[in-house]
């Protein structure tokens, strides 16, 4: 089966490393990937908070594209972004609940000379890897052991909820399963899908980087030698402000923020270019996270 | 119209009931009376406001006098309602009962139509059919079987006790059939009960030593129902007692074998104290425990692990009870009824992540809090933690596995109220400050709203609403190394963070994990969620769908003490309802082999889901035991010789029903 992928915007600019590491690890692992013809915005947040039916039609133009560029019965649409994810989830739940919302969308696909037939299924990378590939074939092919990292799994807000399809709403553990098959040791950490702020670190400066605040010192507290996210947005948000929290309320924190995707590379024993580790800008190093209380935090 | 005429010349007499407003609202109940006037062989046909009435009923009898009619056909309810009704009006007016044919146009014609026209002609279509058919009856005679005095009660909790004593107590023998090493379920773990605070062992132990020295009662503990055979009146049940290696007859329960066992301390998770506490592998489930006989565990027990043990504990034993070759043993008994009070479990709290339990060691369930407190628990009746602190912070969170999508819909019923006893006791144990997180407080018992309001006095902290996490996320410094519940408290409206040093998970109450097993093993049905399935939740409430078993307790349910043990002495009054009528009426609905016709080919064996064919091996021939045939008639249908039949549904009275069902004019008919 081949999956059709689903970049989005964030994965082409700010989140690079995620589409990066994410392309590297499926060829790695052989699971065929297919980016998606003449996708276009997914119709997240600021689209779905001002008119919803405009952010269904765009999602649903990217929906109706995936079914007619796929040859198998049910289509599978991997976005890998969390905010790409929920919208094309809710709009396909929508299409399908709704007749009238169905109805309006594909009158307006109509137009561009599509239609939707709700056939796609869209998945996040985690639950394509646990689910469909499964953690012993993943396990199998580690070359790398991350042996003694300590990691806090960072889950947001959009991946498990409303939708839980493959995960706890509330206590997700798919990608603790994953960083524990690398070898590495996830933290217990209640806030795995507390809220990162979202956009609020460039609206609402002060609530977004309290938010983080909490995240990222609970994180050190608890030991952990770095947060894997599998969101751009929430790796943006934690990597980029910790100097800005620091200063204002006097914290020392300092913690790379990596995409779980660029672990598992590093494990199977990929290119660290090639999984975009140079984009983040605390970089852990390779010798720092194959032995994580080596080295100082000073060396990255 | 061809028939047997075995009384004669075929009368007719028809009637048709408007059932208040539920029939006569969509049907037009007059046409049918002047339709099925028309009907052959129809002498009498008549319209009534309410059949099932007295009056309804006794116009029949004067027809049948008057009018010398030999059939009788009565359109209203469903057969399931009054069949039973109208078959003794029947049988009062002097005919054979069966003389007598229902047609329901109620559930199936004037429920579920709404129009008049199509509604009345569906109605005299039906009735065309039941004319047909009626001519075909024949008398039958119904057979009675005597009732075995004896019952089987399984399950020894609460319910269970008392339900075998009451039958005891009325003279009748029963054998208790309890899975555990002891009697006495779930409340023997209990500390006091609400809203009396009375203390559970106080009230439930003499019960429990009442049963073992009862004459009517033969206990069997660490037993389990292996198979159950026959039917209502004659049951067989197969019990297998598994070995406690210790003679039963020969202990004495002085525990000196523990006291000397090699092991000097227990290193294996106690039951009884729900993994609080060590015990050895030779036990007693607790103090009080009945029969008073210890037990080895043969899993830990090192006789039993490598055969290289001092055996110290038979040295001890001066009654020579101990007997490591023991084996498991079957028995047999036979009873009339079954009373099933297997119980349930508690809800599994690690199923709702964000409450910690199994993760953070202050996290208890409310089970576990009950042993905690009580004095012969694990310490003594001293709160103390799992981390050796005594809490100065309780908080108790509601409703966990119960009135959640996520988990069970159901309402457990017995969590606010034991929610509030434990608070209670919790107050008096430490003189911790307790909060009581809530989505409704249900008091609806004896006494239990006033219970709530004494809570309310003694300083109880009530916050209403579902809690959303335990962590030990600490964002104050009055967190630091504290349990944090996080909550909405939808009185005030803002969300709180309460740090406490110990959480309560008050657990929903379940179906026993193999409640599905012990469902097939008795061949009674189970509702959605599982519990066991009542005949009818209003007026049936401890009958099954098999005749001769009852069910009490939990197991239907959930239920508190009280309920369980009314419930317990209703399921006791129907079996000895039962008992003492002395015989049960057989319907005569039965299928019965054609001998002639029959070439032992045995395929009807294996279709009877009731195990009531078998073969007769001297006369190569199937033979159907009359009082295990429900009449389900799947073996008629499926022996290839055509060489079975079914009384009240021979090929003759079906085929001129259908034939008369699909015939278009009545003047036509016949």
């Amino acid at each position: 089966m081949t999956y059709l992928y689903y970049p989005g915007c964030s994965l082409r600019s700010t989140g690079r490393a995620y589409e990066e590491s994410l392309l590297t690890v499926f060829r790695a692992l052989e699971i065929p990937l297919k980016e998606l013809d003449d996708w276009n915005c997914c119709g997240a947040t600021s689209y779905v908070s001002i008119d919803e039916t405009d952010a269904f039609a765009l999602a649903a133009r990217n929906l109706a594209l995936a079914e007619a560029q796929s040859s198998d019965g049910s289509v599978q649409l991997i976005a890998p972004c969390s905010a790409c994810y929920l919208v094309l989830s809710k709009t396909e739940r929508y299409l399908e609940d709704y007749p009238d919302v169905n109805a309006k969308i594909n009158a307006a696909l109509d137009r561009a000379g599509l239609r939707y037939h709700g056939k796609v299924d869209v998945r996040h990378p985690l639950d394509v890897l646990v689910n469909d590939f499964g953690l012993e074939k993943i396990a199998k092919r580690i070359k790398h052991p991350l042996t003694g990292l300590e990691v806090a799994c960072y889950y947001g807000c959009q991946t498990v909820r409303p939708f839980a399809t493959y995960d706890h709403p509330q206590y997700p553990e798919t990608m603790d399963k994953i960083v524990k098959v690398l070898g590495a040791e996830p933290i217990d950490w209640p806030l795995k899908t507390r809220c990162c702020g979202g956009s609020l670190t460039g609206t609402i400066q002060e609530a977004g980087l309290r938010l983080n605040r909490a995240l990222l010192k609970e994180a050190k507290g608890r030991d952990a030698d770095l947060v894997a996210t599998c969101c751009p947005l929430c790796q943006h948000n934690l990597e980029c402000y910790q100097p800005r929290i620091n200063r204002m309320y006097d914290e020392d924190i300092d913690i790379p923020v990596a995409y779980f995707t660029q672990l598992m590379g590093i494990a199977l024993g990929c290119d660290e270019r090639e999984l975009g580790m140079h984009r983040l800008m605390k970089k852990p190093s390779l010798k720092h996270i194959m032995h994580p209380k080596g080295a100082s935090a000073n060396a990255w | 119209m061809p028939g047997k005429q075995t009384n004669g010349e075929i009368r007719i007499g028809f009637y048709v009931c408007h059932c208040g407003h539920n029939i006569g609202q969509t049907v037009d109940v007059k046409a049918v009376a002047a339709y099925a006037e028309k009907l052959p062989h129809v002498v009498v046909a008549r319209e009534y406001k309410y059949m099932c009435s007295d009056p309804g009923q006794e116009l029949i009898g004067e027809d049948v006098r008057a009018s010398k009619l030999n059939r009788i056909i009565v359109a209203s309810c469903s057969p399931l309602l009054h069949e039973h009704t109208f078959r003794t009006a029947v049988e009062k007016a002097g005919l054979n009962p069966f003389f007598f044919q229902m047609v329901n146009i109620r559930e199936n014609v004037s429920w579920v139509h709404t129009d008049t026209a199509a509604a009345t002609q569906k109605a005299n279509d039906l009735v065309r059919a039941a004319v047909h058919r009626v001519a075909h009856h024949v008398p039958l005679e119904k057979k009675h079987v005597a009732i075995d005095p004896a019952v089987l009660v399984v399950g020894g909790g609460i319910a269970g006790i008392h339900a075998a004593l009451t039958l005891a107590n009325a003279g009748k023998k029963v054998t208790l059939v309890e899975r555990e090493a002891t009697i006495g379920g779930h409340m023997a773990k209990f500390d006091k009960t609400f809203p009396t605070l009375d203390c559970a062992a106080c009230i439930l132990t003499p019960k429990m030593s009442q049963v073992k020295n009862h004459p009517n009662i033969t206990l069997w503990t660490y037993s389990e129902v292996a198979s159950v055979e026959g039917f209502v009146g004659n049951y067989t049940v197969r019990v297998r007692r598994k070995p406690r290696y210790i003679n039963e007859e020969l202990c004495v329960g002085c525990m000196e074998c523990i006291e000397k066992c090699v092991y000097k301390e227990g290193k294996t998770s106690d039951e009884f104290n729900v993994g609080l506490s060590k015990r050895k592998p030779v036990y007693i489930p607790f103090p009080q425990a009945t029969p008073q006989v210890v037990l080895i565990d043969p899993e830990v027990c090192i006789e039993f692990k490598s055969g290289k043990c001092k055996k110290t504990c038979v040295e001890a034993c001066d009654r020579d009870a101990i007997d490591f070759k023991q084996k498991e043993t079957v028995e047999e008994i036979r009873v009339g009824t079954i009373i099933l009070a297997t119980g349930f479990k508690t809800f599994d709290a690690r199923r709702v992540p964000v409450y910690g339990y199994g993760k953070y060691p202050n996290v208890y369930t409310s089970l576990e809090v009950e042993r905690l407190v009580n004095a012969s628990g694990p310490t003594g009746g001293e709160l103390i933690l799992r981390d050796g602190r005594r809490p100065k912070t309780v908080g108790i969170i509601h409703c966990v596995g119960s009135r959640d999508k996520n988990t069970n819909r159901w309402c457990s019923r017995t969590c606010c109220m034991y929610s509030l006893k434990l608070a209670h006791l919790l107050k008096e144990h430490t003189d911790a400050e307790v909060y009581n997180f809530y989505i409704d407080i249900r008091a609806a018992g004896k006494t239990y709203e006033e219970f709530y309001d004494k809570l309310l006095e003694e300083n109880i902290h009530f916050i209403r609403g579902r809690v959303a996490e335990v962590t030990d996320w600490a964002v104050r410094p009055s967190e630091e190394g504290r349990l944090v519940i996080r909550a909405e408290d939808t009185m005030i409206g803002i969300v709180r963070r309460v740090p406490v040093d110990m959480v309560v998970l008050a657990v929903g109450m379940e179906p026993q994990t193999d409640a599905g097993d012990v469902r097939r093993l008795f061949n009674i049905s189970c509702s959605t969620e599982g519990f066991f399935l009542e005949r009818h939740p209003k007026l049936a409430p401890v009958d099954t769908f098999t005749d001769g078993i009852f069910i009490a307790g939990a197991c239907q349910g959930p239920k508190d003490i009280p309920d369980s043990v009314a419930q317990a002495g209703a399921a006791a009054a129907q079996a000895l309802a039962l008992i003492d009528r002395g015989e049960i009426e057989l319907e005569p609905n039965t299928a019965y082999v054609e001998a002639e016709l029959c070439s032992g080919c045995k395929t009807c064996l294996g279709l009877c889901p009731y195990h009531a064919i078998t073969r007769n091996e001297e006369l190569k021939k199937a033979e159907i035991n009359e009082a295990l045939c429900k009449g389900c008639g799947t073996c008629v249908a499926g022996c290839p010789s055509g060489a079975i039949h079914q009384h009240l549904f021979e090929d003759d009275m079906i085929f001129s029903e259908l034939s008369g069902l699909l015939e278009p004019q009545p003047a036509d008919c016949c």
